[in-house]
């Protein structure tokens, strides 16, 4: 009795969704695909940390103060990467550091996108004085420079981990908010949201059920971004010393540490600095990669 | 353009320019340490004399009170006494500001140097070698720490090659009458070519390490511009009439290929300003981003709090500016 309403027996094609085609544009790319796994490679150092590094990254031995990397004389190959002032173990050292980098970029940026996802949407959405406060909040944080703004925070507040995720948040939510405000002025227009808008859907389902899934992608993309200049921020604190405070091993006061031997020990700041630059390098290059994969009208 | 217009676009910076002073002088309301205590730390005073002082710089008025206070004040450029320096934080500033402006144009020379030709050989040369070297350098140029790359020019030409000094600004040797406080520009106006050299060494690693990640900016930005240039009829037409490929390239394309260029050099002269903070503090150049620093350090809160306005200020400008040129070199886009 049911057979007439049962599903046509012809084979129904496999459609791909845009997201897939996307991730499998991004894997084909072989630059980024590489970029990617370095990434993921720091990740897991910062996660495995203790079962890494080959010394303990505070323990001092002024015997070994500036001794030089393993290939230089005088070097040691269990202290591959040399030692510094103190006599702490550099390779242990920037292999504790990447987590200060990587929690701080991913805390800042995750909390940044979430924050400005919000924002953006109720500002493009909304409208009205909804909008123009956002707008205006907006407006007076792109005055000031970046590192700056960071700057007088971090001055405000004083050191420390939660401090600089803090003044770095401050601004950097400005970032993926005016990027989905631009997304939502753009969708509220569309036949979708009109449908909604038409069966009376409410405006909270229509925002976060039926436009946020349709701008995402852009989001992530940019916020992947923004990673790379977050982390350079955070080490450009620390490096100032208005960042992570000593002992704690951070990329960017590991480098102001070696700034007073550059006469005799180059080592001390040249292989922190070269950890972030790989870093940094390899969070841009798969960006990059995964931006031309989300939208292909950007790659020329 | 129209006037009106005008006008009006700069009655829109007046909300921002407020916005910004409101939290400038926030932060540094909100920053924990009494300045009087700061300011009398280490010697011996009654508690009556905190007071009297409290009330002298008016720290016991209301906030919204010691706002209008402040905001008057940085009007009429009087931003109090630097704790520090014992002198007008104006004067202490301003005895700065000459040699961060001729760091920060020295980069944008650099900066503009390096990427308008690389932007344009780049988008010729599409997909070719060439394109993808300075695609490779850009990404290493965004992706530089600052602050790490300069100490690596210092130990790469100053520690061994010992071509260039390590820090400074001049030589004390050479002592040239001030005119503009440019040191390059001042060797060169009092005719000493030996004074200009000296400074021009001096100026050459902070001023590239200032550059880097503005000219790998700009290449990108060049190249897109370029590429969108060449794709035009208008340039398909000159190449049909015969016009050498030169003087299309030079003449036709670049012209209208500047715009985007000149835009974004205009905002990121702004985030210089930025970088100016790293790149003093690691070359010892004796400018208001090193001082802003040192400031912090010593809880030289009135500095900190005018050149952060300052800087703030500025850059609120660039931006404008940045706008108003984007309208004016590019007839389409009507305010």
């Amino acid at each position: 009795m049911s057979t007439a309403l049962e599903a046509p027996a012809v084979a129904i094609e496999r459609i791909e969704t845009p997201t897939w085609q996307s991730i499998r544009r991004f894997a084909a790319d072989g630059f980024s695909m590489t970029a990617a796994v370095v990434v993921v490679l720091f990740v897991l150092m910062a996660a495995l940390a203790p079962w890494l590094a080959p010394h303990d990254p505070y323990e001092s031995d002024l015997l070994r103060r500036l001794q030089p990397p393993a290939w230089m004389e005088g070097g040691e190959w269990s202290y591959f990467l040399g030692c510094d002032a103190l006599g702490r173990d550099i390779l242990s050292r920037i292999i504790y550091g990447s987590r200060v980098s990587i929690t701080i970029g991913v805390a800042v940026v995750l909390i940044a996108t979430v924050v400005g996802t919000v924002l953006g949407l109720a500002a493009g959405y909304m409208r009205g004085w909804v909008d123009i406060a956002i707008s205006r909040v907006i407006d007076i944080l792109l005055g000031f420079p970046y590192l700056i703004f960071a700057i007088a925070l971090m001055a405000m507040m004083g050191p420390g981990l939660e401090n600089i995720i803090l003044a770095l948040v401050y601004k950097e939510w400005v970032v993926p908010a005016r990027v989905v405000r631009g997304e939502v002025l753009a969708a509220r227009e569309m036949e979708y949201v009109e449908a909604a808008r038409a069966v009376g859907a409410p405006r909270f389902h229509i925002m976060f059920r039926e436009i946020l899934p349709n701008i995402l992608s852009p989001v992530i993309v940019v916020s992947t971004i923004r990673m790379a200049h977050v982390i350079i921020l955070e080490a450009s604190l620390s490096f100032l010393g208005l960042g992570v405070q000593p002992p704690t091993a951070s990329w960017g006061s590991m480098v102001a540490d070696g700034r007073a031997f550059i006469l005799d020990a180059w080592w001390v700041c040249t292989f922190p600095g070269i950890a972030i630059l790989l870093l940094v390098l390899s969070i841009n290059v798969a960006s990059q990669g995964l931006r031309d994969a989300f939208d292909p009208k950007f790659s020329d | 353009m129209n006037p009106l217009a005008l006008v009006g676009r700069i009655a829109q910076l007046l909300p921002v320019l407020l916005g910004v002073s409101v939290i400038v002088f926030v932060m540094m309301a909100l920053t924990p340490g009494d300045p009087v205590e700061i300011m009398l730390s280490g010697q011996q005073v009654t508690p009556e004399q905190v007071q009297a002082m409290r009330h002298d710089m008016g720290l016991d008025r209301p906030p919204l009170e010691r706002f209008a206070v402040f905001l008057g004040n940085a009007l009429t450029g009087d931003f109090g006494l630097s704790f520090f320096h014992r002198r007008p934080v104006v004067d202490v500033i301003a005895e700065r500001l000459p040699a961060t402006i001729e760091l920060t144009l020295a980069a944008l020379l650099i900066a503009i140097a390096i990427s308008i030709p690389l932007g344009v050989a780049a988008a010729v040369h599409k997909n070719r070698l060439l394109d993808r070297l300075a695609a490779v350098g850009s990404l290493f140029g965004i992706s530089l720490p600052g602050f790490w790359f300069g100490i690596i020019l210092i130990i790469l030409f100053a520690v061994h090659m010992q071509v260039l000094p390590v820090s400074g600004r001049m030589d004390y040797a050479c002592e040239v009458a001030p005119f503009t406080r440019l040191m390059t520009i001042d060797s060169l106006l009092r005719g000493r070519p030996d004074c200009l050299a000296d400074a021009l060494s001096h100026l050459i690693l902070p001023a590239l390490t200032l550059a880097l990640p503005m000219a790998a900016v700009l290449t990108r930005v060049q190249r897109a511009a370029m590429l969108e240039v060449l794709r035009s009829d208008y340039i398909v037409f000159a190449q049909a009439k015969g016009i050498s490929r030169r003087r299309v390239l030079w003449r036709h394309a670049l012209k209208n290929a500047l715009v985007p260029t000149v835009t974004v050099a205009a905002i990121e002269t702004g985030s210089l300003l930025g970088g100016n903070m790293v790149v003093e503090t690691v070359f010892g150049w004796p400018g208001l981003g090193r001082l802003v620093v040192e400031s912090i350090f010593v809880r030289n809160y009135p500095l900190v709090q005018a050149a952060v306005l300052f800087y703030a200020v500025t850059y609120v400008f660039l931006n404008f500016f940045a706008d108003l040129l984007y309208t004016m070199l590019n007839p389409r886009v009507r305010l």
